[in-house]
């Protein structure tokens, strides 16, 4: 096991050097110069702006701008943002345990939402039962984010004035402002993921309730409720929770759209606000961080896997 | 009983006495207040955006400041002397002090302006540019000797070339000031969480602090036009700054909130390539008859009024009304299709002319641009407009991969901040490349007269030259900061440069 687990690390490397290449590569095909719009309307100094390229290393050749980066990378050091000279490391720090609650939030409202409605659509298959919740389904996957999300604000903030508009607060400085100020953005992102998961869980439980094993328990003489909960679900959450594992870490890297409504100052706005402004080393950072989540999480899942599984282990 | 009823009438004496205390130490309130932007860094030197000079309102006094006039006035300073025509001489006020304790006296002036000019990467040192030496004559007294004379000097003083920080600070944070900013102004800095707010809270020992009644100030940079009135609607903010003319609308029946439109220092307008590489070679680029029918085929109120309400002021010129500087006689012509039309056929067009119309990707602009697209059809124009974001479309300006460009700017107090760069043979902002000697030469006057009545006369030539023959540009409309706030608070005065003065401002 732990040879695997060494040689699944050793694969990780080559992973992230590639993914260096192509962050830093791609950005220098985005039009506009950095130096350029960091001047924006003081642009009128050549001279300055001559300062700003030597300071900010782009005279210099983009491989010799690249091996400084991720020189500097690999001790920890990511740079710091051009617009406002803070840390990129700090900036990530800050704005990670954001996202995660946002995400954290939005998930357990999809599955809270999307479970039983699958599972319910799926015993009450082709009744109005099952209709109306496919049609909240359709509802919530073809919705766009941005009008739910200004729609809530507009309802819940304007006309009710029951939740903040929009901003911040974080669960440390006060819990209960701070489930205020997520609690619709979370819930725009949660009812997408939910959506997508009722429609897997009802397709799930289809599959399994056609299964022998369920018509053996049915002639059992088992109660039906016995056979649904103990026999079909158990059997059909496998590839839902293997699905909700991957909406899980979509949501963690960041929901731009609804970031940037709610001004919730997470990932996905810090990425945008620094395409937008050609800040280049927050986007590598940003990039560079989001791709170490993901290769954590899938190893996460190897290693969980590998203890849930036998069979895996002894290969 | 007598007891009781002793301690009784005690504690309603005690209640008495107390109450008057309480009054006198109740909390100020905190004011919030919603940006359009988020600030870059709060770096006097180094900064460079709008929305930044907003935040150093409350942050960093300035030497002068501005009158509603436009007019300088003395903030840190208390008065000044032109000695001659290149040596200026600033009294300061005494007893002030920074943020941290040190004293603001003439060598934290000296400091603060040297840093400007000498500091790498200073976006000051072009405003600066003149200066040739900065001295202490006593620690109540900076004498600035120029190159040459400069009108606009003065004015350079009432924005982020006039704000003097703590040296000590300075010296500490070097290029990381901007994280940690440490001024004389009203407010101090607290904290700042990068795209979500930015903390002050009230200097005790400000100069003027009888005219501060806050105790603490949020900017909340809330970017989305919808979301940003709706924080304003639902009070989550007090204030909110450039918002859209039709949010005067969406307000108008709400008896809480006030909306304020001021007119801007800036202006919207359309840069033409009339000589910046090879770009430049179009009929537009080319022949100034061309301009001029393009012109004309634009009904300048008509595209306010479908895009903005009728909101903002149609103009012809780059110096805003609110300047003693705009000249009054030169306003846009009436529209006149058949003029436009004779025109082309005088230079020879008799097919529609091809126009590239670049428009940065914001909706009012693109749905200006349409409307140009419509108008200049009629007169014979076949207008192409090309959307694009706006650091893509920058970058094509300064290279020339331009043929028109619907471009703004924020305008300054003094004149020359909005002509010079623009129209001068080697203003920095002169995409199109526009080159008149004789321009050049009247720009270069009105940079060093200092007598009002002549400075005006000779930027009223220019107009007539640059504009009304040349026809280098196309001015379109000053726009104007529509500011919205609870009609609780009071006492904000709207000045043209679109600053939120914190003095005098209250909350009830």
């Amino acid at each position: 096991m732990w040879a695997w687990l060494l040689k699944r690390l050793g694969q990780v490397v080559p992973t992230l050097v590639i993914l260096s290449f192509l962050v830093f590569g791609l950005q220098q095909l985005m039009p506009g110069d950095p130096a350029l719009i960091l001047a924006g309307e003081e642009r009128g100094d050549p001279q300055v702006i001559a300062q700003i390229r030597a300071e900010l290393r782009l005279d210099q050749p983009l491989w010799s701008q690249y091996v400084y980066w991720i020189g500097n990378v690999v001790q920890g050091d990511f740079g710091f943002s051009w617009r406002i000279r803070v840390p990129v490391s700090d900036l990530i720090l800050e704005k990670l345990p954001v996202t995660a609650q946002l995400a954290t939030m939005s998930f357990i409202i999809a599955v809270v939402i999307g479970v039983p409605l699958g599972i319910l659509s799926a015993v009450k298959r082709d009744t109005p039962t099952d209709w109306a919740a496919n049609g909240i389904a359709l509802f919530g996957i073809s919705t766009p984010n941005f009008w739910l999300g200004i729609m809530m604000i507009l309802f819940f903030s304007v006309h009710l004035g029951w939740l903040p508009p929009s901003g911040y607060v974080s669960l440390w400085e006060d819990p209960v402002q701070s489930l205020a100020t997520t609690i619709m953005p979370a819930f725009v992102l949660g009812t997408g993921v939910a959506s997508v998961l009722m429609r897997h869980t009802r397709a799930a439980m289809l599959t399994a309730m056609s299964q022998d094993y369920v018509r053996t328990a049915r002639a059992k003489g088992l109660p039906e409720g016995t056979v649904i909960w103990k026999h079909a679900l158990r059997n059909a959450l496998i590839p839902v929770v293997t699905l909700g594992t991957i909406e899980f870490g979509r949501l963690l890297a960041g929901a731009v759209l609804t970031e940037q409504i709610f001004t919730i100052p997470g990932f996905g706005k810090l990425v945008v606000d620094a395409v937008f402004n050609r800040d280049y080393p927050v986007v590598q950072g940003v990039v560079l961080a989001t791709a170490l989540i993901f290769v954590a999480l899938s190893l996460l899942a190897d290693v969980l896997y590998m203890l849930i599984n036998p069979r895996l282990r002894q290969s | 009983m007598i007891r009781t009823m002793a301690s009784a009438g005690l504690v309603a004496l005690a209640a008495l006495a107390a109450a008057p205390v309480a009054l006198a130490q109740a909390p100020l309130p905190n004011l919030r207040i919603a940006l359009r932007e988020d600030p870059d860094i709060l770096d006097p030197t180094l900064s460079r955006t709008y929305v930044g000079r907003i935040v150093y309102m409350g942050i960093c006094d300035k030497l002068f400041d501005i009158d509603a006039q436009l007019n300088p006035v003395p903030q840190l300073a208390t008065g000044f002397t032109w000695d001659n025509p290149t040596t200026l001489t600033i009294k300061l006020r005494s007893g002030v002090r920074f943020h941290d304790g040190e004293m603001m006296d003439a060598e934290a002036v000296r400091y603060s302006l040297n840093r400007h000019l000498t500091m790498q990467g200073s976006f000051r040192r072009s405003e600066m540019g003149g200066v040739t030496a900065i001295e202490v004559v006593d620690p109540t007294t900076v004498r600035i000797r120029l190159e040459r004379p400069n009108a606009a000097f003065l004015s350079t003083l009432t924005d982020r070339a006039g704000m003097i920080v703590s040296p000590k600070a300075a010296e500490a944070l070097g290029r990381n000031f901007g994280t940690r900013p440490v001024c004389a102004g009203p407010f101090r800095f607290v904290e700042r969480v990068a795209q979500e707010r930015i903390v002050l809270e009230r200097f005790p020992e400000y100069w003027d602090a009888g005219r501060i009644h806050f105790n603490r100030i949020t900017y909340l940079p809330i970017p989305d036009n919808t979301v940003r009135l709706a924080n304003v609607q639902s009070g989550a903010v007090e204030f909110g700054e450039r918002m859209e003319p039709d949010d005067l609308r969406a307000i108008q029946r709400n008896r809480n909130l006030r909306g304020v439109p001021v007119e801007e220092l800036g202006y919207q307008g359309i840069t033409i390539n009339v000589g910046n590489g090879p770009r430049a070679n179009t009929p537009m680029g080319r022949d100034a008859r061309v301009r001029q029918a393009f012109e004309l085929s634009l009904d300048r109120a008509a595209i306010n009024q479908v895009v903005y309400e009728g909101m903002y002021s149609p103009t012809r010129q780059p110096v805003p009304p609110a300047s003693s500087f705009h000249v009054r006689d030169f306003q846009p012509e009436a529209r006149n299709v058949a003029r436009a039309r004779a025109l082309l056929r005088e230079a020879g067009f008799t097919q529609p002319v091809p126009v590239e119309l670049t428009v940065p990707n914001n909706p009012d602009l693109r749905q200006a641009g349409e409307v140009i697209q419509a108008m200049a059809h009629e007169a014979g124009f076949e207008v192409t407009i090309r959307a694009s974001e706006f650091a893509s479309a920058l970058a094509g300006a300064v290279r020339g991969e331009f043929e028109t460009f619907l471009l703004g700017w924020s305008g300054r107090t003094d004149p020359d901040g909005n002509v010079y760069a623009f129209m001068h043979t080697t203003g920095g902002q002169n995409d199109g490349r526009y080159s008149n000697p004789e321009v050049d030469a009247l720009l270069e006057s009105a940079r060093t007269e200092q007598d009002v009545g002549k400075r005006r006369e000779l930027y009223a030539q220019v107009m007539q030259i640059a504009l009304g023959r040349d026809r280098m540009r196309i001015y379109l409309w000053h726009r104007k900061n529509v500011m919205i706030h609870t009609t609780r608070l009071t006492g904000y005065q709207p000045i043209a440069d679109g600053m939120i003065r914190l003095q005098d401002m209250r909350l009830n």
